[in-house]
């Protein structure tokens, strides 16, 4: 083939590799739908239209004088949510102070102590945290607000050490040059820096916390979800209709709230 | 040096400047507080009581049992990472095309509109109560919670494939549709070429949040590690409880790991 | 009286930034420290405040051994010692008023500095020092609204509010146009007179440092390289410092230095 230039995106054995690749996926994923397909009842499945058509015309028109009974439910969503975002900023900024590489005071030992707590708070759901505070404070919103608060403890300050790891040196470097001792140099040179970014993520976090709140009743810690959960356990779907209602709306206006807040900051 | 001192005070301004809304943001701040807490209708005798059973669990944490529930324990990690992994493929391959029709500067207004309406709906509605509603019509086991979990990757990915689109080099984009590209081909080479490296590391980041989230769909029956951590919680198996906690944390930081090493590698 | 004697400095990147440096500065005197980027004349102006700790070497500031203080003596002495930055380094979110203030925070309890209770003194001298920069009509301007210009200006009045025995001054022109360089410089030394304050001043650009400092350090690699008054300062010294090219037209003789036009605003 002499005088054509043959072009190819990749060398042979790299697309070799590219496909090879894929095919490992396309296996690996038809493995799991094998075993995600044998442990279905597919009887059921294919009736899942008729059911999911009965279910509807059960629950259409929503029973709206049940309104009356979720204000008071609402009420403790928002405390739960909001409480629960407050506390969690208490520990939130000391452990982003400890875990952020320019102001830990040890990077090899204080520091992965510190992202170790956000890793843990971070994995675990905030159900499972108040599966386990109702296990252990018993039922209602207290064990609701510490579960989101525990939660929103990695959240919050893993944002926050990244915003703390981002700051201008210099304007660091000049406040401790006048003689400041360290916890002014963090008052005066840090905390201007961090300011917008805390409020930033605050609200960032209660946004999502409130659609948090919404569900944490299914484990008996307290706001709407326990409507929920009874209305499901005596198969009310009128009501059940109207409570996904009412957090749906409840969700997109906090997220609007959230939105204006945080365009308002920056 | 100083002649005659002039005593001049200063006091920080304020954050707020206009006096009324300072005042009235403060008070209702309090209010809200007062009643807010007002509210907490605390037992604290039970609270107390509970105290030894936080400790109890604390001490599980120094002596998990991963042996007495072994075979739920391995059912439900192989159904909660199954899920996990079939939910976040099959939820970036529909999200792309949703994606693309809920950008602003590609799809027609019709299209956009619908596309939004989807993805805001998945993103307003938790993902155990997605839960509930597939378990009650498609029935207890892993399905449920695949289809939970796809339809809320879906809003994800969407979104904020949606607005990287958006935000994309227009000039890159006008050049190949300068050259006679059709759609497709200007979508394979203008778009795709852009927003590839954010599609994979916001890929990486939602397989994390899967696994999360597929550890407590269990409690809903629909599927994975949940139902055996609910059970061990119900009986105050505290030692299996933190065996489980163990586990999700741990596998957690294998994928945050990964994901942050693939990252890397595709930018 | 500075003295520093022998000083070296070796990064952990095992680069040996100063090279056993020694020089005396006496009370009043500004000198100008020019060389080549990397000569390490920033690192020298660092070493003297130790916000890059020296390997080796005295620093002696008025009988005091710098190089030796605990960090609670360190304060003690940083205290005395002002400040001034290529990049203003202002806290941009404060104010005007505050980044003043900020010069006395080595004099002021925590509690006092959170709640921006200063002693009416230094509120005093503050006005006082932004009335001599020029800037009292900006007090509670937030540094993030003000010109490069002004921005130094505050940067100056913070460290002369510190009462300081010794100024340090980073490139105090390099971000700026040539008028606004003039005049800072202009009201650096002006102010050194005024309190008989030495200062060591590192400067990019040769015809500055000529029209205004008395006397002239050429640092390159780490080692002092010249060492005399303005007006010595020859192609042939230059060449040394930076290394070969045409000097003709940088270096200017007292004949062409223009002593008039450049006003100082706010006198």
């Amino acid at each position: 083939m002499a005088g054509k230039h043959v072009w190819q995106r990749r060398t042979t054995t790299r697309q070799l590799l590219i496909w090879f690749g894929w095919l490992l996926l396309v296996a690996i994923f038809v493995a799991c739908w094998m075993y995600i397909s044998n442990r279905t009842e597919w009887f059921f499945v294919y009736d899942a239209p008729r059911i999911a058509g009965d279910i509807f015309s059960r629950a259409t028109p929503p029973r709206w004088s049940y309104i009356e009974k979720l204000w008071e439910p609402l009420w403790d969503t928002l405390n739960v949510a909001t409480i629960g975002t407050a506390l969690s900023l208490i520990f939130a900024i000391p452990v982003a102070f400890l875990a952020a590489k320019n102001t830990t005071p040890s990077v090899t030992f204080v520091r992965p102590i510190a992202l170790f707590l956000i890793v843990s708070s971070r994995s675990i759901n905030s159900l499972i945290w108040a599966l386990l505070l109702v296990a252990i404070i018993g039922p209602g919103i207290l064990a609701g607000t510490i579960a989101i608060a525990l939660r929103s403890i990695g959240f919050c300050a893993k944002l926050l050490y990244e915003a703390i790891e981002e700051i201008n040196t210099t304007q660091v470097e000049a406040i401790s040059a006048t003689g400041a001792r360290q916890s002014q140099v963090i008052s005066y040179g840090i905390l201007p820096q961090i300011m917008p970014a805390l409020a930033g993520i605050t609200v960032f976090r209660w946004d999502i916390n409130i659609r948090e709140s919404t569900v944490l009743g299914l484990v008996g810690a307290g706001g709407i979800g326990l409507q929920l959960q009874s209305s499901l356990n005596i198969l009310a779907w009128p009501q059940v209709a109207l409570i996904l209602l009412v957090i749906f709306i409840a969700v997109i206006v906090s997220e609007w709230i959230s939105a204006m807040v945080r365009k308002a900051i920056i | 040096m100083s002649d005659a001192q002039v005593v001049r005070h200063w006091r920080k301004p304020p954050t707020i400047e206009r006096a009324w809304l300072r005042y009235g943001l403060l008070l209702l701040t309090l209010v809200y507080l007062y009643f807010s807490v007002g509210s907490y209708d605390v037992n604290w005798a039970r609270v107390a009581e509970g105290l030894d059973r936080g400790w109890a669990f604390i001490k599980a944490f120094a002596n998990p049992d991963f042996v007495s529930r072994r075979s739920d324990f391995i059912e439900g990690m192989t159904e909660s990472i199954i899920m996990t992994v079939t939910s976040t493929v099959v939820g970036i391959i529909i999200s792309i095309p949703i994606a693309l029709g809920a950008a602003s500067n590609l799809a027609p207004l019709p299209v956009y509109l619908f596309c939004r309406a989807i993805i805001a709906l998945s993103r307003a509605l938790h993902e155990i109560i997605v839960a509930i509603l597939m378990v009650a019509i498609f029935g207890f086991g892993p399905l449920a919670g695949f289809i939970t979990l796809s339809f809320a990757t879906i809003g994800f990915l969407s979104k904020l494939l949606a607005e990287d689109i958006e935000s994309m080099d227009k000039a890159q984009a006008e050049a190949v549709k300068a050259t006679g590209a059709s759609w497709l081909q200007w979508i394979n080479y203008a778009v795709q070429p852009q927003v590839m490296p954010r599609l994979i590391g916001l890929s990486m980041y939602r397989l994390d949040i899967n696994f999360r989230e597929s550890a407590v769909l269990g409690l809903v029956g629909a599927g994975g590690i949940g139902a055996t951590l609910n059970t061990a919680f119900d009986r105050y198996e505290f030692d299996t409880a933190a065996a489980i906690i163990i586990s999700i944390i741990v596998i957690v930081m294998v994928l945050e790991y990964s994901s942050s090493l693939i990252r890397g590698w595709v930018q | 009286m500075l003295r520093i004697t022998n000083l070296s400095k070796r990064y952990k990147t095992g680069d040996d930034a100063l090279k056993g440096v020694s020089l005396e500065v006496p009370d009043g005197q500004v000198l100008g420290l020019i060389g080549p980027s990397g000569a390490g004349k920033s690192t020298l102006i660092r070493c003297v405040n130790r916000l890059v700790e020296p390997t080796t070497g005295t620093i002696d500031l008025n009988g005091a051994q710098l190089q030796r203080l605990g960090s609670r003596k360190l304060r003690k002495a940083r205290r005395r010692i002002g400040m001034i930055f290529q990049e203003y380094a202002l806290v941009e979110r404060l104010t005007v008023m505050e980044n003043v203030l900020s010069g006395r925070l080595g004099y002021v309890g925590f509690w006092a500095s959170w709640f921006r209770k200063f002693p009416q003194d230094d509120i005093n001298e503050a006005f006082r020092l932004l009335e001599r920069v020029g800037l009292d009509h900006m007090v509670n301007k937030r540094a993030d609204e003000l010109s490069g210009g002004q921005r130094q200006r505050v940067g100056i009045a913070r460290a002369l509010i510190q009462n300081p025995e010794l100024l340090l001054v980073d490139e105090p022109t390099a971000s700026l146009d040539p008028k606004t360089s003039r005049q800072i410089m202009r009201l650096i030394c002006e102010l050194c007179e005024e309190r008989n304050l030495s200062a060591i001043v590192n400067i990019h650009d040769v015809a500055l440092a000529q029209l205004f400092v008395q006397r002239i350090v050429g640092l390159q690699d780490g080692k002092i390289v010249f060492d005399g008054p303005p007006d010595s300062l020859d192609s042939a010294v230059l060449t040394q410092i930076y290394g070969e090219e045409d000097w003709e037209a940088t270096t200017i003789d007292d004949t062409q230095t223009d002593k008039h036009s450049l006003e100082l605003s706010g006198e």
